[in-house]
């Protein structure tokens, strides 16, 4: 097990020089960025600059073809098969590793046929081995902490999609993440829903949690991150606060983009 | 229309009836139990285990379950001599342990098939959020995998339950007395075959109802989160 109290000096999470290529499409060339505690960080750009497969690499949902990376200066360790295709050398790191991160998903992926809170009792339960007592209790607080108290024995079908969301944020904080992965959380929602998943975002943000997020959301990007990236063609084209780059971006590609986004 | 032989007859047909449901369910537990392995097998990405997997499925969905059946019972006299020095002869000697394994292979094979289609459409979102969340694939198909596919094969499973139980007619020739053997002994002595085979397609339909039913009631049950 990982040093706890050493691993609190590291960044929570570093990625160095990451490339990953779907056949002859190379999606990501070479990215490095850092998460330090309390960081929400923002990854901007159309659609196609990578962004979603950067941050499934970080929970090794797509395996990186180069570059390292490290969650509280623990690195994933990585070979190659005799095809000589990337793959990790130690699953059971992986699954670890992916045990302390929170991943959101656009389309929620709520398990369907489980309640809201066995959905949210899964993982502390059969992958942390938390007493069931306990992880019910925990469940429920997450549950209320969303707002969706009310519908611990409902089904995901019986929610809304605004309700599946914020369920699915209440499934990832119950592993006591160190860094949560939102992946387009709000890009499948009506847009009368948004809101009130962004308000659960930014609440956990004000609570100091660390946070990387794929958004096209440009009012949450600029409000509540501490970082934003700007993502063109697999590399990050402009970075900085919120201020620098929503009001003084450096590249004429961001300028762009957020002119058609603003 | 004679319906005094049917009334005469019926405790006999009623007999060959449980002789049927017992074939059936016990084909149906065990062919459960190798579907699984098999359907995990099949899916394997190592030869080792997909290609015996693959192999088992062909044959016995590739030829018909009265060859099969008269393989195993027939066929097995071939070998006496080898199954006695195993200690199995007296189970292959025995109709009733030819019949049941026929069925047992048959339904392994296509519930196996039925299962690695049910396997295979669990959606790939729900596979996502489970490795996201460090489950092993142990785990995983314990927890996520498997629940979801039952739900998604039960229907085709119901079919294949109602299929069996229809096919274990065929045992009939080789000697057993299911309801279609003791059915045609009836008729050999009475010669009422219009009567005889009426009463006992009728009891083969109401099986098939309560059956047909019963997987309703249950699959109504595995599906109420989809209200």
């Amino acid at each position: 097990m990982p040093d706890v109290t050493a691993g609190n000096n590291d960044p929570v999470m570093v990625v160095k020089d990451l490339h990953k290529r779907f056949s002859s499409l190379e999606v990501l060339k070479g990215i490095t960025l850092s998460a330090d505690e309390g960081d929400v960080i923002s990854l901007i750009g159309s659609s196609g600059s990578g962004k979603s497969t950067l941050l499934r690499c970080i929970n090794l949902l797509e395996i990186p073809d180069a570059g390292s990376v490290y969650i509280h200066g623990e690195l994933i360790q990585m070979t190659r098969n005799r095809r000589g295709e990337p793959l990790a050398s130690d699953p059971r790191q992986v699954d670890r590793i992916r045990s302390r991160l929170g991943m959101v998903f656009q389309n929620f992926n709520l398990w369907s046929h489980m309640s809201v809170l066995e959905n949210v009792m899964e993982a502390p339960v059969h992958v942390l081995k938390v007493p069931k007592k306990e992880a019910r209790e925990r469940a429920i607080a997450m549950l209320e902490k969303v707002g969706i108290g009310n519908k611990l024995n409902d089904y995901p079908a019986q929610l809304s999609g605004g309700q599946q969301q914020r369920a699915a944020i209440a499934r990832a904080l119950a592993v006591e993440p160190e860094l949560m992965l939102f992946d387009e959380p709000t890009s499948a929602l009506d847009p009368e829903m948004v809101g009130e998943v962004l308000r659960v975002m930014r609440q956990l943000a004000e609570e100091g949690r660390t946070m990387l997020v794929v958004t096209h959301e440009m009012g949450f990007a600029r409000e509540v991150s501490s970082k934003v990236l700007f993502l063109h063609q697999g590399q990050i084209e402009e970075q900085g606060t919120p201020g620098q780059v929503f009001n003084n971006p450096e590249s004429e590609r961001c300028r762009q983009f957020l002119t058609s986004h603003l | 229309m004679d319906l005094q032989v049917v009334w005469e007859n019926l405790p006999k047909l009623l007999q060959g009836a449980q002789l049927t449901l017992e074939i059936t369910v016990t084909s149906l537990l065990i062919g459960l139990l190798i579907a699984v392995p098999v359907a995990l097998m099949r899916l394997s990405k190592h030869a080792v285990f997909w290609m015996p997997a693959y192999a088992y499925i062909l044959y016995f969905r590739g030829t018909p379950l009265l060859v099969q059946l008269f393989l195993i019972y027939y066929g097995s006299g071939q070998f006496r001599a080898e199954l006695s020095d195993l200690g199995l002869w007296g189970f292959f000697r025995d109709a009733y342990f030819c019949g049941v394994l026929a069925l047992t292979l048959n339904t392994g094979a296509y519930t196996a098939e039925i299962l690695r289609g049910a396997i295979q459409a669990v959606p790939s979102g729900d596979i996502e959020a489970a490795r996201a969340c460090g489950m092993g694939r142990a785990l995983m198909y314990r927890r996520i995998i498997l629940p979801k596919a039952m739900r998604l094969a039960w229907p085709m499973y119901g079919n294949e339950v109602v299929f069996l139980m229809q096919a274990t007619s065929l045992v009939s020739v080789i000697t057993l007395l299911d309801l279609t053997g003791v059915a045609g002994r009836i008729i050999s002595k009475t010669f009422a075959v219009y009567e005889i085979y009426i009463a006992t397609a009728l009891l083969y339909l109401v099986i098939t109802y309560v059956i047909v039913f019963l997987f309703k009631r249950i699959e109504r049950r595995l599906n109420r989160h989809l209200a």
